[in-house]
């Protein structure tokens, strides 16, 4: 019996995955909003500009633990393998939609990789930076340069994940059938197949070991 | 002050309103006449009603040890041997200096929290701030304080309150030696020469005025008898300017930043439409196959992941 459709992720990863969302949202907003003025209105969001001052800092650490858990769940999945590299170079026949002489991947597409690793270290770079520049507990330990700086690379980490984060969203909207494994954990068999083929044809070697091997 | 006369706002892209023409106005702190009496850390606690803490003597007169968000001026004692060997006591009466180009309103990301008069004080809105501290990153001289009770920041105002009604601040008033003046800053700069030219008559060939203008100039300006080596007292700055790092994350890299995400959404959006969107025809699943006759299959042989037939 072959069943219809393939887990691709887990009741407990999708809950990771969209505690984190919610957290990114929440973190990103009241950051926005402290980002520029015109985006100031923002901090109506949350209460006002002090308790976005007050929030920020431990939704952005709260994110940063959750974030954690997805790490520990898929880094071994968003190791690069050899097919990568020609996906990458054929980036634009992806983006166009064509499928000729774009190479088979894994679990994850060169792209998602790349996100990957670079949420990582975002998420390492905003945790550090902003321990500096929080100012009701750490800021008194470090000096003016210090402070300086890490406002600077916060600002920075903060609008190349921000960025990340909507060519991910995006790529969600745009690849039909991926919010809904995020969503309820389920893609169709075409759907592994036509998009991760190598973790498509992994997670079905299994299967009716019995069938015999047809030439041609 | 009415709001006619605010000239610079915090977070504020759009032109302040300029309806006033006011005179700017200068303290003249000059170190010379000093005696450290510390009248005028009295006075100051005095007419804001800042009660701080009483702290410890740690070796030197200078008490508290630190500017807080209660201790708006502060005298700093320096004990400096020159060349000859003798000794002189420079004292410093440190506090806000209101910079014609104020780090701390350039940081401050709360619309209105500091805002610059017309006359040239630079003063905090306790109303509007929200506590982050950014204020103490732009800041060349290291002058603005959280308060550990309410999170908001303070620092000297200038005595706005009695500069709006034609008083002088408090610790001008009370200053027994004359060495604290206020008036316009023209005033102040054409009586700072007058002592210089004095100071240099008795001996002090380095004696100057205090009016960096890294900063664009400032609105508490000091005399000093070794204005080439401001370091002297008690580290103040001697070329003070907006740190490079302050201008980089407060300048053009923002509003770089906010176009770049709203271009990125916009580019997603043209996108789809058109390129659209990628779907899977659920018919184009194949008969399930083994794998072994799957990896000959012409159209992906070609980049078989073992790096096979590779072109």
């Amino acid at each position: 019996m072959i069943r219809k459709q393939i887990l691709r992720y887990t009741a407990n990863q999708r809950t990771n995955h969209w505690l984190v969302a919610i957290l990114f949202f929440m973190a990103a907003l009241s950051g926005l909003a402290l980002f520029h003025p015109a985006l100031f209105w923002l901090s109506n969001l949350f209460g006002g500009g002090p308790w976005t001052r007050i929030l920020h800092p431990f939704m952005g650490v709260l994110m940063f633990v959750l974030f954690l858990g997805l790490v520990i769940r898929f880094w071994r999945a968003n190791f690069f393998i050899r097919n990568d590299g020609l996906w990458l170079k054929r980036i634009d026949r992806v983006i166009q939609n064509e499928e000729e002489g774009v190479p088979p991947i894994g679990k994850y597409n060169p792209g998602q990789k790349l996100l990957f690793w670079t949420l990582l270290a975002c998420m390492l770079g905003l945790l550090f930076t902003g321990l500096v520049i929080w100012r009701a507990y750490f800021s008194v330990y470090f000096g003016i340069t210090t402070i300086r700086w890490a406002m600077l690379l916060h600002a920075l980490a903060g609008f190349v994940l921000v960025l990340s984060i909507i060519i991910h969203i995006y790529a969600g909207i745009w690849i039909k059938g991926s919010i809904s494994a995020m969503v309820h954990g389920w893609v169709s068999r075409a759907w592994a197949r036509k998009h991760h083929e190598l973790w498509y044809r992994e997670v079905t070697r299994d299967e009716d070991p019995d069938r015999p091997i047809r030439k041609g | 002050m009415a709001s006619q006369d605010i000239i610079a706002r915090s977070a504020t892209t759009t032109v302040p309103p300029s309806a006033r023409n006011q005179e700017e106005v200068a303290k003249l702190i000059d170190t010379t006449k000093c005696i450290g009496c510390k009248a005028c850390q009295v006075a100051c606690s005095e007419w804001n009603e800042l009660r701080d803490d009483v702290g410890h003597n740690l070796g030197t007169y200078d008490n508290p040890q630190d500017l807080t968000s209660e201790t708006w001026t502060l005298m700093r004692f320096t004990e400096h041997e020159t060349d000859a060997g003798n000794l002189e006591w420079l004292i410093r009466k440190d506090g806000c200096m209101h910079c014609a180009e104020p780090g701390c309103l350039a940081a401050c990301p709360s619309p209105g929290a500091i805002i610059k008069h017309a006359n040239g004080i630079v003063d905090f809105d306790q109303d509007h701030c929200i506590g982050c501290g950014y204020c103490i990153t732009g800041c060349p001289f290291n002058i603005p304080r959280i308060s550990q009770k309410d999170h908001k920041a303070y620092k000297c105002t200038l005595c706005s309150d009695r500069v709006a009604v034609g008083l002088e601040p408090a610790c001008v008033k009370t200053c027994p030696t004359g060495a604290i003046v206020f008036g316009t800053k023209e005033d102040m700069k054409e009586h700072a020469a007058e002592r210089i030219v004095d100071l240099k008559s008795r001996g002090f060939e380095n004696a100057g005025l205090y009016d960096p203008a890294g900063v664009g100039g400032t609105h508490v300006m000091y005399v000093l008898h070794h204005a080439d080596t401001p370091q002297l007292y008690a580290g103040l700055a001697k070329d003070p300017a907006i740190s490079p790092l302050v201008g980089l994350w407060k300048g053009v890299s923002k509003p770089l930043g906010l176009l770049a995400m709203g271009l990125a959404v916009l580019a997603g959006f043209f996108h789809y439409v058109r390129i659209g969107p990628q779907i899977v025809e659920e018919d184009e699943l194949p008969p399930v196959k083994d794998p072994a006759v799957h990896e000959v299959d012409p159209s992906v042989h070609t980049f078989d992941p073992r790096g096979e037939n590779r072109p």
